[in-house]
């Protein structure tokens, strides 16, 4: 740890004297226990996010699995009480379900692949910089994940409402239904337990990104020479630094309201429900951009990587990310628009959460400017880039047909708002993360994946995710509520279709697998950069994978 | 799937069977919007079909970009590539012109907003003239309150039929739908201006009718308010739209729009017997068959 530091003040030591204390002591077999539960390294750490985001991944995954089961047809399929032996419950653990794919797969899979994976992987990387600035507290980032994802699972198994175990009250947690009125059991308070230490770690994690992105670039590296990727980080390091503590004081109140006697949000006491939407989505809009800015970064870099062209307009960017983040922070009551507020306010969300398309359009076209003119190769990574383009620009332009109060009246809580934003992140953000891992895999793991399996990988992603997604706009316009076990059978066709969609989906994911499988059986032998000449970030100077302690003389940067 | 054509045919056909009263349900396999029955619901689809192809144009177009970048320049295409990286002009197009696309959408989405929220579209109407139903959300059912605060006050309670229920058994022959039919209709007159009051009495839920382009949260302690004037007599139907526990999907809203006449003999039997009289009445009177709920879906 003491190097690290050393290393980040840029200091005189003897190099190659460091180079052999390292070699001596920090290079521990990788089934050393020791070397992953005490880790400091921003590599090894980077690796755990990555698994830990892959195994929550799947626990989410399988349970859309069971709400895609559930919905294939009218009436109760799964959740009636008797179905295989009454192992799914009854339509409260339908809810539980929703609740919980929905906290896991933001929590606990997209913001640890992104920000915590790649994010600790490559940022030091890329900024020429020998670790994080707090190595010691990154391993904490890490491991307050586990054991916040322990009290999420535990809380399904410990009763909630009357005569149910779990909480059931989706994502969003709204009281009454998350306070004593709605689950007076134990259940809502793990949750909160839960997403207090995730918000710990996120906002540690955070600290630490901003730090290491402001003091430790390479020498000559200015923060416009900073890659796209290490950009985009830094700017979600500042929505999570800012969002985060006002999602941990609104659980606070909620705690206290449980359990301490407190009204904030009991109208008995004179408190507001409402009042806790509005804390609520006060983090809860940045968060959705916590959740694709990173994206944002990695497909700038696979874009140019490919097109062998330098990306373009860099400057407008970088800017475009910090202004999505600026405005994204002042657009959040448009996931309110049916509470009851002002028609005046909600005019003023209207007008700001349209706003957000400006700099979202400069970024999509830049990023065709890109390829414009370029020499594309369409290696694994590319296609989850362009693929991401495609489904990004659908899921944003339904973002400006819900951003209208008055439209979004009909389609608020409607199974169209599920298909906007699974677009933007089921098939945006997680796009970009298999786009960052194609990308960096050899990178990372110093072998090289097979191109026929990555490739139907995404083919078989691509059409599943459509088929999944598309239709429930269809839905919503028809008017399906969210959140429902059980619908009415003029529903039935388009669920139908949903629900295969899912399979192909599942089977795309078992792909993914088998791409893993075979890469780590075959052990073919990584090139320090396949990409050739396209890729001129900093990591692409190492070997792969990377020395366990890189840059012991820091690069320099012209 | 049946052609949204087809289906108007068959609901119009049903809706002079069924004695002059119009009704709209989802459609199985539609692909857009329940048939609008209020002015501000028509105004509302008018306008989401204008942005509709506002935005299928842009996604064409940048779909269209990509693939002529896909064509034009990869590798074969294009063996040696260019080295530009800015071009000021054309970012001011891509900044400029998606600010005035926005700007357009905006000029329609303001007055269909506020047509909506301000009580009546802004219309002066007698507080005589208006009827106002209460309506409280429960878990897992509604009640609507008429004649609030005077002396011929009363409540019916509204749950959801289901098929084997013994209290409330579904009957799709007489034209029930599973998930939407409800034991006590809301009632309202048609043809005249209609405030709701809405709250709910334990967790938040949301009263919808996406026919009237309507939808507003039940919140406890606090009281919201919807209007809405429908001039076609008919059954609509909608369902609870913030998740509340385990029956969140139980809980759906089935409004009766009658002539006036009719409504007045309905307020009277359901006053005089608001578990039973109401229905009763309501089974009086026509609506579609069965054939004919199995012939829309």
């Amino acid at each position: 740890m003491a190097n690290e530091a050393k290393h980040a003040a840029g200091h005189g030591h003897d190099h190659s004297h460091d180079h052999a204390h390292d070699d001596h002591h920090h290079d521990p077999k990788w089934y050393s226990p020791a070397r992953w539960l005490f880790s400091t390294n921003h590599k090894d750490i980077g690796t755990l996010y990555l698994i830990f985001a892959i195994c929550a991944g799947i626990v989410g995954f399988v349970f859309s699995g069971f709400m895609r089961a559930e919905l294939a047809e009218p009436g109760l399929q799964l959740f009636n009480g008797t179905a295989f032996g009454g192992f799914f419950g009854t339509e409260h653990n339908y809810n539980v379900i929703t609740t919980m794919h929905g906290l896991i797969m933001i929590f606990f899979m997209v913001m640890p692949a992104l920000i915590g994976g790649f994010g600790n992987w490559f940022v030091p990387l890329m900024i020429g910089a020998p670790d994080m600035a707090m190595p010691r507290m990154n391993n904490i980032s890490f491991w307050l994940l586990p054991v916040s994802f322990f009290l999420l699972i535990l809380s399904m198994f410990v009763p909630g409402p009357p005569g149910g175990n779990g909480f059931g009250g989706g994502w969003v947690l709204y009281p009454p239904l998350s306070s004593t009125t709605g689950h007076p059991g134990l259940a809502m308070d793990l949750v909160i337990f839960s997403l207090h230490l995730a918000g710990m770690s996120s906002i540690l994690g955070a600290i630490n990104f901003i730090v290491t992105i402001l003091n430790m670039r390479a020498p000559g590296m200015t923060i416009h020479k900073m890659p796209l990727f290490a950009w985009s980080v830094l700017v979600t390091a500042f929505l999570l630094v800012l969002a985060l503590p006002v999602l941990a004081g609104a659980l606070t109140m909620l705690l206290t309201d449980r359990n301490f006697g407190s009204k904030f949000f009991e109208v008995s006491g004179g408190g507001d429900p409402i009042m806790f939407q509005h804390l609520f989505w006060f983090f809860g809009h940045p968060e959705v951009y916590i959740m694709i800015l990173p994206g944002f970064g990695i497909v700038s870099h696979v874009i140019s990587t490919f097109s062998r062209k330098p990306v373009f307009g860099y400057l407008a960017m970088a800017y475009a990310m910090v202004a999505i983040g600026f405005i994204g922070f002042v657009v959040w009551a448009h996931h309110m628009y049916t509470v009851g507020m002002d028609v005046n306010l909600k005019a003023y969300f209207v007008a700001a959460t349209m706003v957000i398309a400006v700099p979202t359009g400069v970024k999509i076209f830049s990023w065709i400017a890109t390829m414009w003119g370029g020499s594309i190769e369409f290696k694994v990574p590319m296609l989850w880039a362009i693929g991401f383009i495609f489904l990004f620009t659908v899921g944003g332009v339904t973002g400006v047909v819900l951003a209208n109060a008055g439209v979004d009246h009909s389609l608020h809580d409607t199974y169209y708002v599920v298909a906007h934003f699974h677009y933007v992140l089921s098939l945006g953000a997680m796009f970009t993360i298999f786009c960052g891992w194609y990308y960096w895999f050899e990178k990372m793991f110093g072998i090289k994946y097979n191109g026929f399996i990555g490739g139907l990988h995404f083919w078989l992603m691509f059409i599943g995710s459509n088929l999944i997604f598309f239709p429930q706009h269809f839905l919503g316009l028809q008017g399906m509520p969210r959140r429902y076990v059980n619908y009415a059978d003029a529903f039935q066709e388009w669920h139908h279709w949903s629900t295969i969609g899912y399979w192909v989906a599942a089977a795309a994911t078992i792909v993914f697998f088998v791409g893993v499988l075979e890469a780590f059986i075959r052990r073919r032998k990584a090139e320090s950069n396949p990409w050739g000449e396209g890729a001129t970030t900093l990591e692409w100077t190492l070997s792969s994978p990377p020395p366990f302690h890189q840059y012991n003389d820091l690069p320099r940067v012209k | 799937m049946r052609s949204r054509a087809w289906t108007y045919l068959t609901l119009g056909a049903a809706s002079l069977l069924a004695g002059g009263s119009a009704w709209a349900i989802p459609v199985n396999g539609g692909i857009d919007f329940q048939r609008p029955v209020t002015e501000t619901a028509k105004r509302v689809q008018a306008f989401h079909m204008e942005v509709l192809i506002i935005i299928t144009a842009i996604t064409i177009f940048v779909t269209g970009l990509l693939i002529w970048v896909m064509i034009r320049y990869n590798k074969k295409a294009n063996p040696v590539p260019k080295k530009f990286s800015h071009n000021t002009m054309i970012e001011i197009i891509w900044t400029v012109a998606p600010v005035l696309i926005l700007v357009w959408i905006a000029k329609g989405s303001f007055p269909i907003l506020y047509d909506q929220d301000v009580m009546f579209g802004g219309a002066q109407v007698e507080e005589s003239e208006v009827v106002d139903i209460k309506v409280y959300g429960n878990m897992w059912y509604w009640d609507y309150t008429y004649n609030q605060n005077t002396d011929k006050e009363f409540i019916i309670e509204s749950r959801m039929l289901k098929a084997g229920d013994e209290a409330r058994p579904l009957k799709p022959e007489r034209g029930d739908i599973g998930q939407l039919s409800v034991d006590n209709p809301m009632v309202a007159p048609a043809g005249r201006f209609v405030r709701l009051k809405i709250s709910a009495k334990d967790v938040i839920h949301a009263w919808a009718m996406p026919q009237f382009a309507l939808k507003v949260d039940a919140v406890p302690g606090r009281l919201n308010q919807l209007w809405f004037k429908v001039d076609e007599p008919g059954i609509y139907y909608g369902q609870c739209s913030e998740l509340c526990g385990k029956d969140h999907s139980n809980m759906p809203i089935e409004l009766r729009i009658l002539p006036q006449a009719q409504y007045d003999q309905w307020l009277a039997a359901a006053q005089a017997d608001p578990t039973n009289g109401g229905r009763a009445y309501l089974d009086s009177l026509p609506r579609p068959s069965a054939t004919q709920v199995a012939a829309a879906q």
